[in-house]
């Protein structure tokens, strides 16, 4: 387990009487591109969550390069080099995509890079990226007038602007159609290359099997199924969950 | 929305989306810009050879820095703070503090020592006092309060005010729910005498926070306040450390209100909490910038001229009490028809315009 990037343990989290993950055991590869999938409710954005620092696990623990990231606030463990994507895109709405960007670059990418970019270098990083994502006729645009997949895009070059070494892709090609689907995945793909872990979440099979070296199956916060895609779709137990009994 | 397919052919330059006001002075030399003119607006004041304008423009200065410390949290940030009124208080508490050492201990070390500084340079002192005061009122409440959200900050900044005043008025060292008198000198060396001298302060610091205030809207920080104001988790995912940030816009945001209010004991000569924590302070930090427009450093001057200026009309012409309901109305007219404030306004017209260009071309 010593290449493993991401490792959580024994991670459970409760809302109330509700258990959202129940003992939670995975670890991530460095440069790994792992699928996420599992019926609505099964606690795939909570795990995101929990990972991201956004909620407070209950119980086990999550290292990252092997540091306990056990109580760190969601800065801080994007600092670290964590990145995620909002599951429905969460964009600065006063600012523009450019601005939008922007902000990670002043924070995170300064913090993990130990140095303030120049306006000048600013601006290049920011048409490097939104050339990257196919946003670059739109760094003055506002949030408010991009399409969907324009709106995933920009989500998802924000998360590259802090220079992450590993990405949570939380549902980034949900509503989009066929062709857009292609466009993310080939993103995502390019991104991995870049020697970027990836962590996908995802309805989307088509995109899901294309994407992963291996699947994990959440259902009702236990993790049933973990290995070669593949072999997990003919799983008894992922079969029985997503088509009943 | 059909515009779309035009835009993302039509190629769009490298250093397209940045700030508005990304471009234009830099920070020195809007300060110099807004000394200068300061100056001159005062030079041009003293001709009229009357306390009255002094005692007028002192208000709508003050205002302009009221609302412009309220915007810092309110307007950057986004957390909708309703006790302004507090931190004022907090600033002429602290001169009225000071200045009862000075009257009731003017046998004491303290007081001989504060006594031996001239008014003109005590005035002075006083503000950076009130600053430092309310700043830690300020950190105070954001420590207490930040982790509220949304209408529950709100709450609890009024409920702050209310505690504040409880507290002033069960102190008797201040005065009590009596009030207290600050003794302001008769003779007075500068020209347009003390209030000219109470206005100049003013006048500077009102250069101090819109310079202050623009500074911070370009800088790091100011983009952090943004995001914050625009979705706190998003904002922190990127790397922007929220509960510091806020801490130093409540840190910032009161600390300029305690300033405004510290000359405010030697500008009326007798304070009371009522009027010291009066609501037409609240209600005014809020108004101003609303009008105005909440997201950049002119829509807080822009607000607090045209409000000020407005109320110190009617209250000479129409009814001193017609005031207050007169901001009310306007307050109310700006949140349903054009909440991006006066600014705001004017901005999306030229944007308008640039968009009806590009289209053009």
């Amino acid at each position: 387990m010593s290449t493993a990037i991401l490792d959580i343990r024994g991670l459970s989290k409760r809302f109330g009487g509700f258990t959202a993950l129940n003992d939670i055991t995975l670890a991530v590869g460095r440069g790994e591109r792992l699928g996420l999938i599992g019926p609505n409710g099964s606690g795939k954005s909570t795990l995101v969550n929990c990972l991201s620092g956004t909620l407070i696990n209950d119980t086990g623990s999550v290292s990252f390069e092997g540091e306990v990231l056990d109580g760190l606030p969601p800065h801080q463990r994007a600092y670290r080099g964590l990145a995620r994507s909002f599951q429905l895109p969460r964009p600065f709405g006063t600012m523009s995509v450019a601005e939008n960007v922007r902000i990670p670059l002043l924070y995170t990418a300064a913090v993990r890079s130990g140095r303030q970019r120049s306006e000048q270098e600013i601006d290049e990083r920011t048409d490097e990226l939104l050339q990257l994502v196919g946003l670059g006729g739109r760094a003055g645009a506002m949030p408010a007038d991009l399409t969907q997949v324009d709106m995933r895009k920009l989500e998802l070059a924000r998360a590259m602007a802090a220079d992450p070494k590993l990405l949570i892709a939380d549902e980034a090609m949900a509503g989009l159609s066929n062709a857009e689907v292609d466009d993310i995945l080939k993103l995502l793909m390019t991104l991995n290359d870049g020697g970027i872990t990836i962590i996908m979440i995802e309805h989307i099979m088509k995109a899901v099997m294309a994407f992963s070296q291996r699947l994990v199956v959440l259902v009702s916060g236990t993790k049933i199924a973990d290995g070669a895609p593949s072999e997990v779709v003919r799983d008894e137990a992922v079969v029985r969950a997503y088509l009943g009994q | 929305m059909s515009g779309h397919a035009d835009c993302v052919t039509s190629p769009v330059p490298p250093a397209a989306g940045r700030r508005a006001t990304q471009g234009g002075l830099s920070n020195a030399r809007f300060l110099l810009v807004s000394f200068t003119s300061a100056v001159a607006l005062f030079a041009a004041l003293t001709l009229a050879r009357s306390d009255y304008v002094f005692f007028a423009c002192y208000v709508i200065g003050q205002f302009v820095v009221l609302a412009t410390a309220w915007n810092i949290l309110g307007g950057y940030c986004g957390y909708v703070n309703f006790g302004s009124a507090a931190f004022f208080a907090m600033g002429a508490y602290s001169t009225v503090a000071i200045s009862m050492v000075l009257t009731e201990y003017a046998q004491t070390l303290a007081g001989r020592v504060l006594g031996a500084i001239p008014t003109a340079v005590l005035l002075p002192l006083l503000i950076v006092f009130a600053g430092v005061m309310a700043g830690l009122v300020g950190l105070g409440m954001g420590y207490l309060t930040l982790r509220l959200k949304g209408v529950f900050f709100s709450i609890a900044t009024l409920a702050l005010s209310v505690v504040l005043q409880t507290l002033i008025v069960n102190w008797d060292f201040v005065g009590g729910s009596r009030g207290a008198y600050v003794i302001r000198p008769n003779e007075f060396p500068l020209p347009g005498g003390f209030v000219g001298y109470l206005f100049a302060l003013m006048l500077l610091l009102v250069v101090f926070a819109l310079t202050g205030a623009r500074a911070i809207e370009r800088s790091r920080l100011g983009f952090g306040f943004a995001a914050i104001r625009d979705d706190e988790g998003a904002a922190e995912a990127a790397g922007v450390p929220t509960l510091r940030l806020k801490l130093i816009a409540t840190t910032l945001s009161g600390a300029l209100m305690g300033m405004a209010g510290a000359p405010f004991p030697y500008y009326i000569g007798f304070l009371e909490p009522a009027s010291a924590f009066g609501l037409s302070y609240a209600v005014n930090a809020i108004a101003m910038p609303m009008v105005g427009g909440t997201q950049s450093w002119a829509g807080p001057l822009v607000g607090a001229l045209l409000l000020g200026t407005f109320q110190q009309v009617a209250t000479v012409t129409i009814s001193s009490v017609l005031n207050l309901l007169i901001v009310g109305l306007l307050l109310i007219f700006f949140v349903v028809a054009a909440p991006d404030g006066i600014i705001g306004l004017l901005r999306g017209i030229s944007r308008r315009r640039i968009a009806k260009k590009g289209v053009a071309s």
